[in-house]
């Protein structure tokens, strides 16, 4: 494996008493596509808010590109390169998709009436639609509010949203859970479109096929840490289901072809 | 606004930018035109303007000579002028999923304090232009202090608009009632009343001779800045995202506390202007006649169609909001309507609006 391009090493994060995370690790290269997964309350959302900025881990350092770097907020974070699409999708319903898409970063006029902050609506609805066609995606019209739209144009504004702005690391949190079946394998282009383009996709996942299907690499969270990683192609359902529940402990295996054991701190398991 | 050159600029590419099966280039233009009527019109708005117009125009058959004159409609106006002033600064507070019930105290506490500013650097009669710009500030800049306390407090305090502003409603009321000791400050500059309060600013365009009422002047103009400030400036796109998910602007960048503080700021400061308009006005501090002014300021904003759940409203929908109780007011007095037959009329055009918003939502809402 290559210097990863986003390292987390031994991320803590507690919520009063419960512990979400307790040394957790990650590594994700360029032009991969890694899927985060684990059981519910394993950690792999707050895994996810604390590399984009979203929660402050209590412990633990991050890297980026070799070098250890502070994410205060989602802002730090993108300004890494680092979008993310959460699993509420983070729109604001009463806006239409071009003012979602820009959300935060809107364009204003040129010369004076910039000055002012008066908004460049045009050029907004203009490049919103020139992101959903390159993406493929079918929203007809970027001035309806996005509360008019179903659940899976919903979720195409926000992924396209990330993606538009996203050059190094794109976070995808269950970016499939609430879509139907046409609409699930559009996401799934759509990762490896992105990934194609050089960039590194990290897709959180509990649905077993869709995760063998589209990823390169596999890392599995257990109760706050990372108990095994498998390249997808030598992973079976059986290697993941039992990493994920904890019936297989990956250092009780041989060091054979099926992934590496990651972190000795992991192998006992917690509970 | 549409640019209309640009609409027509280049067929191919707006052929080309046209989802294949679509007319093209006219189906463009009218999209653009449907979004601005969208936007000026927004839900309804047009029906509460259509209830205004009709109000207008009822009272004026009914009252020809004495409602529909040019002198009735300017007393309207003067009449709405500093309920519009506080109401534009409600809207931006509304969108926000917050509210402001301080106002009308922050108005009489702005009055005071620009009532003793005034006094304490001029002693004539007239007084100056000096002195009365000094009270200008004075009002602005108390009105300014106490809405950034109150987005201090609602922002990084965490603590519910409704209290903090229910708690400063009190504190500023209280402390206009301490400073005067519960007596009007009178003897104000004559100046003041005279221009400012009662006076006309005078235009002259096209060979006419304008006359505007000096309060209804500042009032346009804070509505019309207002309004752009709102639906076209990257301000106002951030005070609807705030409105409509927070957690979301968070998340995409917005510093959101700033915001919040900033639009509390400018409810106070709106209201520090409304309590100078209405010191010249009434050329008094007027310290018992503002207890409902919060609320006649939400009623005007929810009736026109801003929502208070945030996200969703305008500020010419304010304006409609703010004249309807104005007419129904000047125009139950001028048919010998019983005057308090006005609350009962605007309670009720109140729920209304409410009402058919709840039902527009539900029908534009999927979920």
């Amino acid at each position: 494996m290559t210097e990863p391009l986003l390292e987390a090493r031994g991320i803590v994060k507690r919520f009063g008493h419960v512990r979400a995370l307790q040394g957790a690790d990650f590594a994700a290269s360029a032009g991969e596509v890694i899927a985060l997964i684990g059981d519910n309350g394993a950690g792999k959302s707050t895994l996810v808010k604390v590399l984009s900025g979203t929660l402050q881990p209590d412990g633990g350092e991050i890297r980026f590109e070799g070098r250890r770097v502070a994410l205060p907020s989602p802002v730090a974070a993108r300004s890494l390169g680092i979008e993310t699409v959460y699993q509420d999708l983070a729109l604001a319903p009463d806006l239409d998709s071009a003012a979602n898409l820009f959300l935060g970063r809107e364009q204003v006029r040129t010369g004076v009436l910039g000055w002012f902050g008066l908004l460049d609506n045009k050029a907004m609805r203009r490049q919103t639609d020139d992101s959903f066609r390159s993406l493929g995606i079918g929203v007809q019209t970027t001035t309806a509010a996005v509360k008019s739209l179903s659940g899976g144009q919903r979720q195409s504004v926000a992924v396209s949203r990330a993606v538009t702005w996203a050059n190094k690391v794109l976070f995808l949190d269950e970016p499939t859970a609430a879509l139907g079946v046409v609409a699930t394998g559009k996401v799934l282009d759509l990762i490896r479109r992105v990934r194609d383009r050089g960039l590194t996709v990290v897709l959180v996942s509990h649905n077993m096929p869709e995760v063998l299907q589209v990823s390169d690499r596999i890392e599995v969270l257990r109760l706050g840490r990372r108990v095994a990683t498998f390249k997808t192609s030598k992973a079976s359902m059986e290697d993941l289901v039992g990493a994920m529940t904890g019936a297989i402990s990956q250092a009780a295996r041989p060091a054979d072809s099926s992934g590496q054991a990651v972190d000795s701190r992991s192998d006992q398991g917690v509970g | 606004m549409a640019d209309p050159a640009d609409l027509r600029a280049d067929p191919e590419t707006v052929r080309a930018q046209a989802e294949p099966g679509e007319a093209g280039a006219v189906e463009e233009v009218e999209e653009e035109q449907r979004s601005l009527m969208r936007r000026l019109l927004t839900a309804n708005t047009s029906w509460t303007l259509l209830v205004l117009f009709s109000l207008v125009l009822g009272f004026t058959l009914a009252r020809p000579t004495q409602f529909g004159t040019l002198f009735n409609f300017r007393n309207i106006a003067i009449d709405g002028a500093t309920l519009l002033v506080m109401s534009v600064g409600m809207t931006f507070v509304i969108i926000t999923g917050g509210i402001d019930l301080s106002i009308g105290s922050v108005l009489i506490f702005s009055g005071v304090i620009a009532a003793k500013a005034m006094a304490a650097v001029d002693h004539s009669q007239n007084g100056s232009i000096s002195q009365i710009l000094l009270g200008l500030l004075a009002a602005l800049v108390v009105g300014l202090g106490w809405g950034l306390l109150n987005g201090v407090l609602i922002a990084k305090g965490r603590i519910p608009a409704l209290i903090v502003t229910l708690g400063t409603l009190g504190m500023a009321l209280g402390s206009a009632q301490l400073i005067t000791g519960g007596v009007d400050v009178r003897g104000l500059p004559l100046m003041l009343g005279n221009t400012i309060g009662n006076g006309d600013l005078e235009l002259t365009g096209m060979g006419f001779l304008f006359r505007i009422p000096w309060i209804v002047f500042v009032a346009a103009g804070v509505t019309i800045l207002g309004g752009i400030a709102l639906a076209a400036t990257r301000f106002g796109r951030h005070t609807y995202a705030i409105g409509s998910n927070a957690e979301a602007a968070r998340r995409a960048g917005i510093a959101v506390d700033r915001h919040l503080i900033r639009i509390y700021g400018l409810s106070g400061l709106l209201a520090g202007l409304a309590g100078f308009l209405n010191l010249a006005h009434f050329t008094t501090t007027t310290l018992g006649g503002h207890s409902t002014d919060n609320l006649q300021a939400i009623a005007a904003v929810v009736i026109g169609g801003t929502s208070l759940f945030g996200g969703i409203g305008s500020i010419i929908g304010t304006v409609v909001g703010v004249f309807i109780p104005a007419v129904l007011q000047n125009g139950f007095v001028i048919v010998g309507v019983q005057a308090f037959w006005q609350p009962v009329a605007v309670g009720a055009v109140l729920i209304a609006a409410v009402y058919v918003d709840q039902i527009k939502r539900r029908s534009s809402e999927r979920e």
